[in-house]
């Protein structure tokens, strides 16, 4: 059998669809956007994170690596490719300098962890929410796993990006009961330069899943200098407007995730991203609110 | 000028909170004048009751500036007296009590002076803590003094109880007259202890005449205060509260203002009798009141707010009683101004509907607005609850205060079921001073002291040798270093935990009997059913039921110890127990490898990880079968809680390091919560791991769990509260109360990071482990955090 890709299962999410909810990360997205908070979220492969703040040139990990991949110079030197994922290096990191990104899970093994909560999802209204990453990208194992859920009578909520064929939803949407479903920029050019691909693909997704009748919770993060313009806010409601959508989450940016870009050895492209202010927040969810949208500031 | 609905409970509530807690010798004089009087001359019983009878004939009345329900424990507010019968200060105890930082109590020079001169020469050598510890064997000693266990009754007597209904139906008159009765019928030529039962009884009657005796006299100095009063309102004020004083305690109360009344004087009896460690609680408050109100305000005779603002005057009344003094190992154990008292709210009524009513609401608001240390307030949840009132009462809770606490009254009836009650008693039961489960007025539940878990595991780790104090306190079970599985090492665990159970409950047999022979209760065995039947007083078994509790503390870190050493020495070999003892010799200095490995990568409880879970289970399972329904003198038997007051504090501090990464003499987990830090999955994870633990086998357990405002915020933060609450009871989760995370705590968090690890914080639909973010992030979040809704 398959094996999921996890990053994290959380427990007690009360932003990511109704009631008391586990959330399931998982790894690997075909975006790259640059207010990404879960950098660590976008590779599909298991990575290393280090944190440099945490670290204090002791030596132990450079004494324990199995794979003779970590070199102590004036800096810490890592080479993932002689990695054999011993994970002495965290185990003996007396700071906790490093963590493992991404765990193999059995259908089984998350059944369990998930099932753990269910007394709160009946209590609540809650269920799971499988979220990344991008989890339309495991399809394979995702279509299992919601087939799964649905036999235990839980609610189900997938949080995507679209960027995926429409087949993948199709393999899924009998037995999901919300997608809370991202859009960032209505235009394509813009989409692309700020998340690397092209929105074409995740409109039409969109367009097709409302015709089947999905129940959509449109979620747009909202970075000022990026995507909180008129223009492309009228943009988005304007598209909307045709499909059926029950609820509007308005996200805005928060540079919370800022500190892992570095802990991973990426890039981040924080330049000129801020959080709209208040006010501006206020103005989009009038905006919606005009053209008839339950809209929400938040998850 | 502060909280209150209007300007006369806010002036009574300044009074309260703002008037230094002091210490009054009134009380200590009266009982040496009644037993140079009558000790001697007539039997136990009477001479406590003749004693009680003297205090309530002449203690001097107190009347607050527009207070409408009158009568304190002591001279005025924060007023507390002394109990020399029971634990006589030395001066030295009341200069310490007067300059301590915490829970202070000033003790005037006039106060120090009748102490030396009048109450020490008496009282030294005859108080029960003289006696007690007297006749304590040199092992019960050596443990009490080096924190293996704790001892209640060693300066408080038996009590930490709770009212029933049967003081609104019936007054003092007619107490009397059930005494009387049993007098009549008692059996002079067969019954061997006939003598005992009619100085019992007897003893009994006199209080009731006590009792009346003291409304009698409010009664009268409320009147000539109304003779002088020129303001009109107040005359009215003191005039009602003559025609009060005219029905109660004499008589049943007639209305809803005279019911509280009536328990009030029941209460300032009570507490003045002994200090009867120290609560007294009136119980189902609500349920109590609710026919009063019920017909007061059917025949217009009282309105709402009326009725809120007697409330309110009650809720002074409890502030303005700080628990007696404590000194010693007990003020460690119970380093706190509250005397204990719980409102219990909500509930089921006798016959199991719901008991839900008017009044439950209004006490809702009153505790909200209020806010204040004393009294406790709860709410009872049962299935029957309606929503509503679980989310106006998680409303309060979500404010911050930890009050009111979440109580399962489904799961304490299944409780007390199992322990032997009767239906109807235990659906009239619930919660005392804490947590304690009991049969309200039927019921003395003896709290006898707190075991200190982990350290009876740092004992078996040495040996049997007390590493702290240097002796030999425990049983030589052998040297862990050469036990070859988990098992040897958990066997002498359970050895070592049974012979300090031994222990206490030897010392508590004779201490049982101490009370019983030399301290009966006559006034609160008049309340307390069977006692006037029986003819047996609530110190000797004349309760309904009569059950011990020991409290076991640190579960928390007991199973994280197991769980360390199970996984790390035993299942991965990652180092030997050798390495870890030496790491615990030198408080984990210079191995904060293992230290690390402990801390960081090791099961611990509160996760809903069944490694470390199941072995929660084991060191619950042991403490349990080591205590459980061995006899006590009452004819009842011992039970176990899992709680700590303040307990944990001074357990963690009489400890070195632990094998769970706590270091030297920092606190152990207090009541079923995860140790500090220990929890990092969230509510959900902690609540499945405590319930794994079979509460109904336990007389209470205590949960706290802490929340940041944003994840309470809404009317759906209210939702998923209330929904924690519903799914931890129906997993039979005895008892759970919520705190806040402020700003100040987040501050704490951000220089204090080994100890909150478990704080998780959520923006806008993201979240993480505050320890884990940058500086600047940690900021820019207690920048935001405020505790609105």
């Amino acid at each position: 059998m398959k094996k999921g890709r996890i990053i994290n299962i959380q427990k007690y999410c009360v932003h990511d669809g109704p009631g008391i909810r586990t959330t399931v990360f998982f790894k690997g997205c075909p975006l790259n956007c640059w207010w990404c908070h879960n950098p660590e979220s976008q590779k599909f492969e298991k990575e290393m994170m280090y944190n440099h703040e945490k670290c204090t040139m002791c030596g132990e990990c450079e004494k324990r690596c199995e794979g003779k991949g970590i070199k102590l110079t004036e800096n810490i030197f890592y080479d993932p490719t002689k990695c054999v994922f011993c994970e002495n290096c965290i185990d003996f990191c007396i700071n906790n300098a490093r963590e493992m990104i991404g765990k193999e899970y059995t259908i089984s093994e998350l059944m369990k962890e998930i099932k753990k909560d269910q007394m709160f999802y009946q209590e609540s209204g809650g269920g799971v929410t499988l979220s990344g990453g991008e989890v339309m990208t495991q399809i394979t194992f995702v279509e299992e796993l919601v087939r799964r859920c649905k036999e235990n009578g839980m609610h189900v909520a997938i949080d995507t990006c679209g960027y995926v064929p429409f087949y993948s939803f199709e393999r899924i949407l009998d037995n999901t009961d919300i997608f809370l479903y991202d859009i960032k920029l209505i235009d394509s050019k813009r989409h692309e330069k700020y998340t690397g691909k092209p929105n074409e693909l995740i409109l039409d997704n969109m367009k097709k899943l409302s015709e089947k009748g999905a129940n959509i919770h449109l979620r747009i993060p909202l970075i000022e200098g990026i995507n909180t313009d008129g223009e492309n806010i009228e943009g988005i409601i304007k598209f909307a407007s045709d499909l059926k959508i029950s609820k509007v989450n308005l996200l805005p940016y928060h540079e919370i995730g800022s500190d892992k870009y570095k802990r991973l050895n990426m890039d981040y492209k924080k330049g000129g991203m801020v959080r709209p202010t208040d006010q501006r927040l206020e103005e989009i969810k009038a905006m919606f609110k005009e053209s008839k949208f339950e809209v929400k500031i938040g998850g | 000028m502060g909280r209150g609905m209007n300007e006369r409970i806010q002036k009574l509530r300044k009074q309260s909170i703002t008037t230094e807690p002091h210490i009054s010798i009134e009380r200590a004089v009266l009982v040496n004048e009644a037993y140079q009087k009558y000790a001697g001359t007539v039997e136990k019983p009477i001479l406590r009751a003749l004693t009680f009878k003297h205090i309530m004939e002449n203690k001097k009345l107190c009347m607050n500036e527009d207070e409408l329900i009158v009568g304190e424990k002591g001279e005025g507010p924060q007023s507390t007296p002394t109990f020399p019968e029971l634990c006589c200060h030395t001066l030295k105890d009341f200069e310490i009590m007067n300059d301590r930082e915490y829970i202070s109590f000033k003790t005037s020079e006039e106060v120090r002076k009748v102490q030396v001169e009048t109450i020490i020469p008496y009282w030294e050598n005859r108080s029960i803590r003289k006696n007690i510890f007297d006749h304590m064997k040199p092992e019960w000693v050596d443990c009490y003094e080096n924190g293996i266990y704790t001892e209640f009754m060693e300066q408080r007597s038996p009590g930490h109880t709770v009212a029933d209904g049967k003081m609104y139906k019936k007054g003092f008159l007619g107490f009397k007259k059930n005494i009387e009765d049993s007098i009549s019928k008692l059996d002079y030529f067969d019954d061997p202890q006939v003598y005992e039962k009619k100085t019992q009884l007897q003893a009994m009657a006199i209080c009731c005449d006590g009792i009346i005796a003291f409304g009698k006299r409010y009664e009268q100095y409320a009147r000539a205060l109304a003779e002088n009063e020129t303001d009109e309102r107040r005359k009215a004020d003191l005039l009602k509260i003559v025609q009060n004083c005219e029905v109660v305690p004499a008589h049943a109360p007639k209305t809803f203002h005279q019911a509280i009344q009536m328990y009030w004087f029941v209460h300032v009896g009570v507490t003045n009798e002994l200090n009867n460690w120290d609560a007294y609680s009136p119980g189902r408050l609500d349920q109590h009141l609710y026919p009063f109100y019920k017909k007061e305000i059917e025949e217009g005779t009282l309105t709402r707010d009326e009725a809120k603002e007697l409330l309110e005057c009650l809720w002074v009344k409890f502030n303005n009683q700080p628990a007696p003094p404590k000194v010693g190992i007990t003020l460690k154990e119970s380093a706190t101004y509250t005397d204990f008292a719980n409102i219990n709210t909500g509930g089921v009524t006798s016959d199991g509907a719901d008991g839900v009513n008017d009044v439950s609401y209004l006490i809702l608001e009153v505790m909200d607005e209020m806010k204040q240390l004393q009294p406790s307030s709860n709410v009872q949840i049962s299935r029957k609850t309606p929503q509503h009132f679980l989310k106006k009462a998680c409303e309060v809770s979500r404010k911050g205060w930890g009050q009111p606490a979440f109580y399962n009254i489904d799961a304490m009836i299944q409780e007390m079921l199992r322990a032997g009650k009767d239906i109807t008693d235990a659906r009239e039961g619930g919660a005392s001073g804490c947590v304690e489960t009991g049969a309200y007025g039927k019921e003395a539940y003896i709290l006898t002291g707190y075991m200190n878990i982990p350290k009876i595991f740092e004992i078996t780790l040495n040996n049997g040798l007390d590493k702290v104090s240097g002796k030999q306190l425990g049983l030589k079970t052998g040297d862990p270093r050469g036990f070859e599985t988990y098992e040897e090492l958990f066997e002498a665990f359970n050895k070592q935990l049974n012979y300090f159970v031994d222990i206490k409950i030897k010392g508590s047999n004779i201490i049982e009997k101490i009370y019983a022979t030399h301290m009966p209760s006559p006034f609160l065995s008049v309340i307390t059913s069977d006692c006037i039947s029986k003819g047996m007083d609530y110190n000797a078994g004349g309760a309904r039921y009569n059950t011990n509790y020991i409290q076991g503390v640190g579960i928390g870190t007991i199973t994280d110890c197991l769980a360390s050493i199970k996984y790390n020495v035993f299942d991965k070999k990652r180092f030997s127990m050798d390495e870890l003892l030496k790491a615990l010799e030198d408080n984990f200095e210079g191995h904060e490898n293992i230290h690390n490995i402990i801390c960081n990568k090791t099961a611990k409880y509160g996760n809903d990880d069944d490694y470390a879970d199941d072995l929660m289970i084991d060191a619950f399972n042991l403490f349990y079968n080591a205590v459980n329904g061995r006899p006590n003198m009452k004819g009842g038997c011992y039970r176990i809680d899992m709680l700590p007051t303040t307990c944990h504090v001074y357990f963690g501090e009489v400890m070195g390091a632990s094998a769970d990464g706590r270091l030297a003499h920092k606190p152990v987990s207090e009541g079923i919560s995860p140790a500090k830090g220990a929890d990092r999955n969230g509510p959900t994870a902690v609540v499945r791991s405590a319930a794994k633990m079979d509460h109904l086998r336990t007389g209470g357990t205590l949960l706290n769990q802490k929340f940041t405002p944003s994840v309470l915020a809404g009317d759906e933060g209210i939702e998923n509260l209330a929904s924690l609450i519903r799914s931890y009871f129906n997993m039979d989760g005895h008892h759970i109360q919520f705190n806040v995370i402020d700003r100040q705590t987040l501050i704490d968090a951000q220089n204090k990071p080994e100890e909150y690890k478990d704080l998780i914080v959520r923006v806008a639909g993201y979240s993480d482990h505050f320890h884990n973010l940058s500086k600047a992030l940690q900021d820019e979040i207690i920048e935001r955090t405020e505790q609105e809704f």
